[in-house]
């Protein structure tokens, strides 16, 4: 499984990249691995301040619904308008083309908790 | 943590072929099964423009001879029986006494007292039961007049529009002309005996192949070798699934069970009520199909974007709950969101529009007959 060494993970197979008070969220190579074929994927929390943890929108493979969670707490500014469009870009390019949504992190000092590469790569071989 | 599953679960003697294929593998009804392996929309696509092919060899299979086998058959299942002629098989269930089904089968007519029933592999101890305590009635004997064999078979559906074509090379009998749900005995791909039956529940056409258990190697690698310049795949429940479901072919424990009965599930075309058949649950159900029902599984297609799933609700325009959905997902072929469930009266004609509850929304969708791919 890719897991870069650049990004910052959560046990729900988030990554979240920080640039500035800005991050950007997808799911992990793992987690699309896991579902197969994404079909659709409804994210409406846009404009939303929403609390670390709380789910900012859907996922859905052919046979599975998931929820995707807020890995910090923070303002969704923007949805990725690619996966909407063609949500399997998701499978191809889990950490590039196939992000989700972008955020202006509220708590900086909630990025400690997350997981490491190495540390995420942990909960998945378990 | 895996492995731990793995030894309490069944295989099929095409299992090691499953993993060396890098499937992903799951249990289901107890078997080891392939869920996907190229991916469920590719897989399914292959099947619905080419050939695809199935391991279902976890299907149960029971002989029943003799006799009295035809008046028993006429008892416990639905259809009439005493329409099939030798190499005809036909689609049926087993009312359970309640109103219900015990389980769907297809019922394989080789002689006049000879009869192949095959049954779901989720069901096969439950109908092995209850076709012994209904035997008891006939003063059959388990293992004589009835004859649980389910572990005897190794099962290959081959799916597709190529299907019997691939599998014409591989027997001198002919199978390309044979017909929609019929059946031979005859010898295929070296193997002695092979019953090879132009069924299957993927409405692609194509062909199910059986094969004692010490053949399956030559089956699987024959139909491989034979499909391969039609562009053949090896395809997993997953897509088993999707295809059923584009369809409008129910599944047992999703759309039809213990508490549906065949005339609220639609399946009134394999429910005969013909003098001097007197099945199990027949008062009932021709009460059902002469009164009508209060409820009955129809398909729909989403207009709003949106995925059904089973147990969402179904409701009107103004809010009210009209039914529940019993199977959905995203169509491979239409790309849009299908389903079936049951929908109280009133709301069953082609196009009337219905709401799903989706999380937060109810998203409209309208009733429409299958295949659903194909309705606009």
């Amino acid at each position: 499984m890719n897991v870069p060494s650049n990004l910052k993970y959560t046990k729900d197979h988030e990554w979240i990249k920080v640039e500035g008070d800005v991050a950007t969220i997808g799911v992990t190579d793992f987690a699309q691995s896991q579902l197969g074929d994404i079909v659709f994927i409804e994210i409406e929390t846009v404009g939303e301040t929403l609390a670390k943890e709380e789910v900012f929108g859907t996922i859905e493979a052919v046979k599975t619904v998931s929820d995707m969670f807020m890995p910090v707490a923070g303002e969704v500014l923007e949805v990725n308008p690619k996966i909407t469009e063609q949500p399997d870009v998701v499978n191809k390019d889990p950490y590039g083309d196939g992000w989700m949504i972008k955020v202006k992190v509220s708590n900086p000092a909630e990025l400690n908790e997350l997981l490491t590469p190495e540390q995420y790569k942990g909960t998945i071989n378990e | 943590m895996f492995n731990l599953y793995y030894s309490t679960m069944k295989n099929t003697a095409f299992t090691k072929y499953h993993i060396e294929l890098g499937a992903r593998m799951a249990e289901f009804a107890g078997y080891n099964m392939p869920i996907e392996y190229s991916g469920i929309n590719d897989e399914h696509i292959t099947v619905r423009e080419k050939v695809g092919v199935f391991d279902v060899s976890h299907m149960g299979e029971v002989w029943v001879k003799g006799p009295k086998a035809l008046d028993f058959l006429q008892t416990i299942t639905s259809n009439d029986v005493s329409a099939l002629t030798d190499g005809k098989v036909q689609y049926s269930c087993f009312p359970n006494g309640k109103g219900g089904i015990v389980d769907d089968l297809l019922v394989y007519r080789v002689n006049a007292e000879t009869y192949f029933l095959v049954i779901n592999a989720a069901n096969i101890d439950k109908d092995w039961n209850w076709i012994c305590e209904q035997g008891k009635k006939f003063g059959f004997t388990p293992g004589k007049e009835i004859y649980n064999a389910s572990d005897e078979f190794a099962q290959l559906a081959v799916q597709g529009p190529l299907a019997l074509k691939a599998m014409q090379k591989l027997t001198s009998e002919n199978v390309v002309d044979m017909e929609y749900y019929t059946f031979k005995k005859i010898s295929f791909a070296g193997i002695k005996e092979v019953i090879f039956s132009t069924t299957g529940y993927t409405g692609a056409g194509g062909c199910e192949i059986y094969c004692a258990n010490e053949d399956a190697d030559k089956l699987w690698k024959a139909v491989f070798e034979a499909g391969a310049e039609f562009g053949i795949k090896p395809i997993g429940l997953g897509a088993r699934d999707t295809l059923r479901l584009e369809v409008g072919f129910c599944l047992y424990g999703h759309d039809i069970n213990d508490e549906t009965s065949a005339i609220e599930a639609g399946l009134g075309w394999i429910t005969k009520f013909v003098d001097g058949k007197n099945f199990i649950d027949r008062a009932l159900w021709e009460k059902h199909k002469n009164e009508g029902t209060e409820r009955r599984l129809k398909g729909f297609i989403m207009i709003d974007r949106g995925i059904p799933r089973q147990h969402y609700l179904i409701y009107d325009a103004q809010g009210n709950e009209i039914g529940e959905v019993t199977s959905g997902t995203m169509s491979p072929m239409s790309k849009q969101g299908i389903g079936m469930g049951y929908v109280k009266k009133g709301f069953w004609k082609d196009d009337t529009e219905i709401y799903i509850g989706i999380r937060d929304k109810k998203l409209k969708a309208k009733i429409v007959k299958p295949p659903f791919h194909l309705a606009k």
